[in-house]
């Protein structure tokens, strides 16, 4: 029996860009971003939608890509972190994380920034609870997090 | 591990160099490098260490050092101590790391041995470079050296008229030189760049996903590897039918021996080729599982030799029955992963005879080791390079990841990137030892410890030693068969003997009716061991107030050169759920390198520290790992974490030693101390309530 392969073309918006790509509709979204259109920014962690490290906005709501499957998102607005930055301006969010100086090893960055961007959009001064609530499902390791609460409340006030 | 080779090392360094420079190096014995880490950190004279330093014409210095970085923030503080001594903005120095091409022999980076032995090392490099450049200009201009100073990267005259910038100084000279013993540096109270909380260097990188891990990389013509895992550890391939993964358009098979791996142009490929694969594998059957494994390591210890070591005097046997009150008690240690976020990952290329493999490993020269033994290659002929990782706590030793890759790539002809899943990560990888510590001690009334036993079983002898002052004592580690693989981790074996001699104390202070606090006091010399302890305790308010319900607990220990003190708060209700609600640490290593990158490390150390106390354990059964994802095997989180205080000690009359793992110590025991102020329970396992509540 041969291996039974079902590609789909596809378009999708990733960064206000669009993309045509040759896919099995149930590949994960984070693979295309990384594998097929090499934005590497977002992270594989877990693969089960369990740690955030692959988090990215679709319509401004934060997704694990992991367990996105890349058909479900033709024709929605995808933001990854490559996406924030703006004609070489950092988004407030970057900035505050920047100017806290949050992270050890860093690769839990993306996942994070992309959650507290989403968490402002839509509570733009969480209290400390709120953010916690907020950013529960993105882990970092390191162990960071009194500094991303901080990061998040600063971005608040900027 | 292979002797460092001088003459590999001096090649390198030549073909580094040739230029327009001034270098500050040396090498006399690398071994001594790798020393024993039990007994702390061992002083080493200047001269024995590689690390080199090259300043080109343009002015910009390059610091060349086996450390990798891992997300200590030791690309930071390196640069840092270089700056200091050179009189360089930071902009002006670049660390070239863990590139085994480029950068001298260096064993490892961990032991928290960066910042007392490369960070002396590099200060006293820098400091001979700077004395160099002022010799040059005093020859250039004709005058003795007196009055000729280091300055924003020129040598600037007494008069300040005369002035002549690194570059213009070294241009088209060779100069090596070795660094004398004593050569003067920048006092830590003098300090101006070294000493503040300068920055993550390439910050700016990471917020803006732009760093490239090896995960990340990609180069032309690469293959995404795949590799066919036993079913359990020990199992024997006995078939392979991997005739239906080899149709598939763009695939490439490698078989050596029990070794499968797919390799093909795009990872879902690769993903779909392994699940076509079908074996059939001979299991290992009789291997133990958590329910069995402390009988099981204390059944199968075999001597160390050390019984009778340095560590034991009198008798304790004697010593307890001076005691007033005397207590024994067995702890605990279960097995837990590091977890750290980004999976083993390797990317590996041959070219001709040459094989280069990027990966994230804390052992760039080790893993240049394992692949020479595996592929029988020269040394001259494996380039190993890392990258910054993301992170390792002492799990990234080791060149499983590395090794694969290089195998298939072989196989493929073709570069060929591995990244390890998740469960991959939590089963081939290896964990932090369980071990079983029995401990018996002995006290008068008025706090005198009369017998000190303490007994490891398997989980290691770092942290056995007590600074809290017996007569008579016995510490041994006895090590033994372990099941699982096992290796190390932030801190080593100490997480569990701190925890395990801190509330045995706290027991003893109890059995007495003494405070806590006052019977470690009353047992130590140590007075940097006691003003961390005084310091957490005066942070903390261990004699305020406390509501009901709740409870307060303090622990201490030694570690690495850092000296740790540990209060913490928790409150348990009537469902008996425990709440740690609040933690106090103390930390003091010596002079302060960059004060918020500590504080931050210190921090991370207490949270991680949270997971062991509290509720990580690998769990296994017949050579399965029974939670290898991240749902299954709860690491802390945002909702994990209580408030938080760090109180830094910054001794500026003392070397600065390592932090990234002294902090993680004493978390576990003042949180358990704290349960037992609290509801009179005295916790004996790690982790102690899993389910967040007490039995």
């Amino acid at each position: 029996m041969p291996v039974r392969v079902n590609l789909w073309i596809m378009v999708i918006s990733v960064n206000g860009v669009e993309h045509q790509i040759t896919a099995d509709p149930d590949t994960a979204l984070l693979t295309i971003l990384r594998n097929h259109l090499e934005l590497t920014g977002s992270k594989y962690g877990c693969g089960e939608g369990a740690c955030g490290a692959c988090t990215v906005l679709i319509n401004g709501r934060p997704v694990h890509s992991c367990i996105t499957p890349v058909s479900a998102v033709a024709g929605k607005d995808i933001t990854t972190i490559e996406g924030l930055e703006k004609n070489g301006r950092l988004h407030a969010v970057q900035e505050a994380f920047l100017a806290v100086d949050v992270f050890q090893c860093s690769y839990c960055a993306s996942g994070m920034i992309m959650s507290a961007v989403a968490l402002l959009e839509s509570n733009p001064s969480p209290s400390e609870e709120a953010i916690r609530r907020a950013m529960n499902g993105n882990i970092c390791r390191c162990g960071t997090y009194p500094l991303i609460i901080r990061a998040i409340r600063h971005a608040s006030q900027t | 591990m292979e002797k460092p080779d001088f003459t590999i090392d001096r090649r390198k360094f030549l073909k580094i160099t040739g230029g327009g420079l001034v270098v500050a190096l040396v090498f006399k014995n690398f071994s001594a490098v790798a020393g024993d880490i039990r007994h702390g950190t061992p002083t080493l004279p200047a001269s024995e260490v590689g690390a080199w330093i090259r300043i080109g014409e343009d002015g910009l210095v390059d610091v060349y050092t086996g450390k990798v970085e891992f997300g200590q923030n030791i690309r930071t503080s390196l640069a840092q101590i270089v700056a200091e001594e050179l009189k360089l903005p930071m902009s002006s120095v670049t660390m070239i790391m863990g590139d085994t091409d480029l950068v001298p022999y260096d064993a490892g980076t961990f032991g928290s041995r960066t910042t007392p032995q490369m960070g002396t090392q590099l200060r006293r490099a820098a400091a001979t470079a700077r004395d160099t450049l002022v010799e040059m200009a005093a020859k250039k201009w004709g005058t003795g050296v007196a009055g000729l100073k280091a300055e924003d990267g020129m040598i600037v005259n007494g008069s300040g008229k005369q002035k002549l910038g690194y570059g213009a100084l070294t241009k088209g000279q060779q100069i090596l030189r070795t660094i004398p013993d004593d050569v003067p540096v920048i006092a830590a109270n003098d300090w101006k760049i070294a000493g503040k909380s300068v920055p993550k260097a390439d910050g700016r990188l990471y917020i803006s996903g732009k760093h490239a891990y090896v995960s990340d990389m990609h180069v032309p013509g690469m293959l995404y590897g795949k590799v066919l895992r036993a079913p359990s550890y020990n199992a024997k391939l006995v078939a392979a039918d991997t005739s239906k993964a080899e149709k598939m358009p763009g695939v490439v098979l490698i078989r050596d021996g029990d070794f499968v791996g797919v390799a093909a142009p795009d990872v879902v490929t690769s993903t779909r080729a392994l699940e076509m694969i079908s074996a059939s594998w001979q299991e290992e059957t009789g291997q133990p599982s958590n329910g069995e494994i402390f009988d099981y390591l204390v059944k199968n210890a075999t001597a160390s030799g050390n019984e009778t070591g340095a560590d034991n005097k009198g008798d304790v046997a004697a010593g307890l029955s001076q005691a007033d009150f005397q207590h024994a008690q067995t702890y605990h240690i279960n097995y837990i992963a590091h977890v750290p976020l980004e999976p083993r990952a390797a990317l590996a290329e041959w070219n001709g005879g040459k094989l280069t493999v990027w990966t994230g490993t804390q052992r760039p020269f080790g893993v240049q080791e394992e692949l020479m033994r595996a592929f029988q290659l020269k040394k001259e002929n494996v380039r190993v390079i890392v990258p910054d990782t993301g992170s390792g706590y002492g799990g990234k030793h080791s060149g499983e990841a590395a090794i694969e890759a290089a195998r298939m790539s072989k196989g493929a002809g073709k570069p060929v990137k591995l990244v390890w899943t998740r469960e991959e990560e939590f089963t081939w990888a290896y964990f932090r030892p369980g071990g079983v510590v029995e401990v018996a001690g002995g006290v008068k009334k008025n706090g005198t410890i009369t017998a000190w036993k303490f007994i490891n079983y398997n989980s290691g002898s770092p942290g056995m030693e007590t600074q809290y002052r017996a007569a008579n004592q016995q510490i041994v580690h006895l090590p033994s068969k372990t099941p699982l693989r096992q290796g190390s981790y932030r801190a080593l074996a100490a997480t569990g003997n701190v925890f395990a001699r801190e509330c045995h104390m706290t027991d003893l202070a109890r059995g007495i009716h003494m405070d806590p606090l006052e019977f470690r006091m009353r047992n130590l010399e140590d007075d940097r061991f006691k003003a961390v302890l005084q310091a957490a305790a005066n942070a903390f308010g261990w004699h305020g107030p406390k509501p009901a319900g709740h409870g307060f607990g303090i622990a201490g220990g030694f570690e690495k050169g850092g000296h740790i003190a540990t209060c913490a708060e928790v409150s348990v209700n009537e469902d008996k759920e425990v709440k740690v609600l609040r933690v106090t640490q103390a930390f003091e290593c010596g002079a302060i390198v960059n004060p918020h990158h500590l504080e931050n490390q210190i921090t991370g150390a207490i949270i991680m520290g949270i997971g062991g106390a509290l509720f990580e354990k690998i769990e296994f059964a017949r050579g399965k790992i029974l939670n290898s994802s991240m749902s299954a095997y709860r690491v802390p989180r945002f909702n994990d974490v209580p408030k938080i205080d760090v109180v830094l000690l910054d001794r500026k009359d003392l070397p600065s030693a390592g932090a990234g793992e002294a902090g993680i110590v004493g978390i576990a025991p003042a949180i358990r101390n704290a349960i037992l102020d609290a509801t009179g329970v005295a916790l004996t396992t790690l982790p102690m309530i899993p389910n967040g509540t007490l039995a």
